[in-house]
């Protein structure tokens, strides 16, 4: 037996406290919010009226299975606040994918250029903002685009606006929330696969007479589509079910699923409908998650 | 013959442009914290008044201590697990589950918090579990022990492997091979791992939200319930204290890796 496989033995029974864990606080909780969103909303607290109770019995069992509820889903199908709610997050989280990957290709593409020893300083220049904190960098930009706020301040020395504009609870704040909080995650996949480009293939269509957009367009850009899928992937999911950054920066007239969500459960106390707008939520985006899932797998497992 | 590479003007732009997008709003931040003056707007002069504040606020320093406790026990539990997760499926080969293993560990990396935090509490309150600290440390636990796997994972596979065969063929039992030879040679990815579960866990305020229960609330719970009031000085000085925290614990963390990884390149922090 190679020694490769009589380490591999050991190694895997790392995977059991890891896998036990995940099981119990990340599987079964699963398990919990389907429960409750087939379930009748109750005043009491907790509030859902138990669909089924493990220890009843196999026929109570039975007989809960038949008294399932889909009402909650059918209110969510049925009810406009929850319809647009699900189209907006949809939208938000489109339209400000392609805003990212409009901001960051660039930037992306600049880092890969930089020479070698620049290329690292970069990188942790770009990391950086990413590890403080989330909720300091919305605050940020509160802080800029209030009333009486820089920007304002900015504009109006300039002569640009003659009185102050109106920005935070806009979509425009929003996106700009969204924006700034995600960039790394385009950023940094892009430069990934733009690093790792052999520079004579950009060198070789530009000395067979290609002008440099056509250069980008045919070599550069196709080259770089894995960049461009976990970019897009890591930053779309997320944002929508986003919560914070469009309660704090955009207006509360028209709400993402995440803001839905989270009024159900801690102003309507209504848990079963929000278990439902999980669930929901869950799997619209099952698709991008399953990709997002191989193409993490196919990165960090390549080499084995 | 043409040279493509090199820097053009347009790089030069894009990149000055990302980096001032990236850090003026947060430098912007940290100097009104010092400003003297009530107004955000004016300039009222240095002052450390905002600090002073905020230090005899208890119910904010009550949440700051929580929220510590929280991220230092939570790092610590997730160090442990995400690097026996990293080490199972880069050095396991197959296993049973091992599918469901590894989707378990990615999809909370990108699932959005308001699913996690919901479903932790859910199954807290069919537990009737006390809510507080440990549920809170359990639900940052779960979430980040995944990205700690993901950073020693990715230093696991860029790892020359002969040199743990070597050991094993001068007659170190598997487990002796590991702790003397793998183990040092990850441990720059397992203090990345760490830094990058407390600043997450410091971060967080969703699944927080969700998990915690009345009167332990944590220090992002906190400041966003006095942000959605609108803006205050004394917040502005409680952020760039956690900047000031965040700011030492990467560069205790890189100097760390710095120490350790001479014998290779270090993982990147994400």
């Amino acid at each position: 037996m190679s020694s490769r496989r009589i380490f591999a033995r050991p190694a895997r029974f790392a995977a059991i406290a890891p896998y036990v864990w995940m099981v119990l606080f990340f599987l079964v909780p699963f398990g919990f919010v389907l429960k409750i969103s087939l379930s009748q909303t109750a005043i009491a607290q907790p509030p859902y009226e138990p669909v089924f109770d493990l220890t009843a019995g196999w026929d109570t069992l039975k007989a809960a299975f038949a008294a399932l509820s889909v009402g909650n889903f059918r209110l969510l199908g049925s009810d406009d606040i929850y319809v647009f709610a699900y189209v907006r997050s949809l939208t938000v989280a489109i339209t400000a994918t392609a805003l990212l990957l409009l901001i960051g290709y660039p930037i992306a593409y600049g880092m890969a250029r930089l020479p070698k020893r620049w290329q690292a300083v970069a990188m942790v220049l770009v990391i950086v903002p990413f590890w403080t904190s989330f909720l300091i960098r919305i605050y940020a930009w509160i802080n800029i685009l209030q009333h009486d706020g820089l920007l304002n301040q900015i504009l109006l020395a300039l002569h640009l606006v003659s009185q102050p504009v109106v920005w935070l609870s806009t979509d425009t704040a929003m996106y700009i929330g969204i924006v700034y909080s995600y960039l790394p995650f385009m950023i940094l996949p892009l430069y990934a696969t733009l690093a790792k480009m052999e520079p004579a293939l950009e060198e070789a269509a530009s000395d067979l007479g290609a002008p440099p957009w056509q250069v980008f367009w045919l070599v550069t850009f196709p080259l770089s589509l894995p960049g461009v899928g976990a970019g897009v992937l890591l930053c779309f999911i997320p944002i929508v079910g986003e919560f914070v950054i469009p309660d704090l920066l955009a207006g509360s007239n028209a709400l993402m699923i995440g803001q839905t969500l989270w009024l159900e459960f801690f102003t309507n106390k209504d848990w079963p409908v929000a278990s439902a707008a999980a669930i929901v939520l869950l799997v619209v985006l099952l698709v991008p998650l399953l990709l997002y899932e191989r193409l993490q797998k196919r990165q960090l497992e390549q080499g084995r | 013959m043409r040279k493509v590479s090199g820097l053009s003007r347009f790089n030069i732009a894009s990149l000055a442009f990302g980096l001032a997008f990236l850090y003026l709003p947060i430098l912007i931040l940290v100097l009104y914290s010092f400003n003297a003056s009530r107004l955000v707007t004016v300039w009222g002069g240095w002052s450390l008044r905002w600090y002073h504040e905020f230090f005899n606020d208890r119910a904010m320093i009550e949440a700051a201590w929580m929220s510590l406790r929280v991220a230092v026990a939570s790092a610590t539990i997730a160090t442990l697990l995400g690097t026996l997760a990293a080490v199972a499926l880069s050095r396991g080969e197959r296993f049973r589950g091992r599918t469901l293993f590894s989707g378990m560990l990615y999809a909370p990396l990108v699932m959005p918090e308001v699913i996690t935090g919901l479903s932790l509490l859910l199954l807290f309150v069919a537990l009737n579990a006390e809510r507080g600290f440990w549920t809170v440390t359990i639900a940052h636990t779960t979430l980040t022990m995944c990205f700690v796997a993901v950073v020693v994972q990715s230093r696991l596979g860029s790892l020359d492997r002969s040199l743990e065969e070597a050991a094993m063929d001068l007659g170190c039992d598997p487990v002796r091979a590991f702790v003397a030879v793998t183990l040092p040679l990850i441990a720059p990815a397992i203090v990345a791992g760490w830094m990058l579960a407390f600043t997450l866990s410091l971060d967080d305020l969703v699944i927080a939200s969700f998990t915690t229960g009345p009167g332990s609330a944590t220090l992002p719970i906190r400041i966003y319930s006095e942000v959605r009031l609108g803006v205050k000085p004394e917040i502005n000085a409680i952020c760039t204290l956690v900047i000031a925290l965040i700011a030492v614990v990467i560069v205790i963390a890189s100097l760390a890796s710095k120490l350790s990884s001479s014998q290779g390149e270090s993982a990147a922090p994400l």
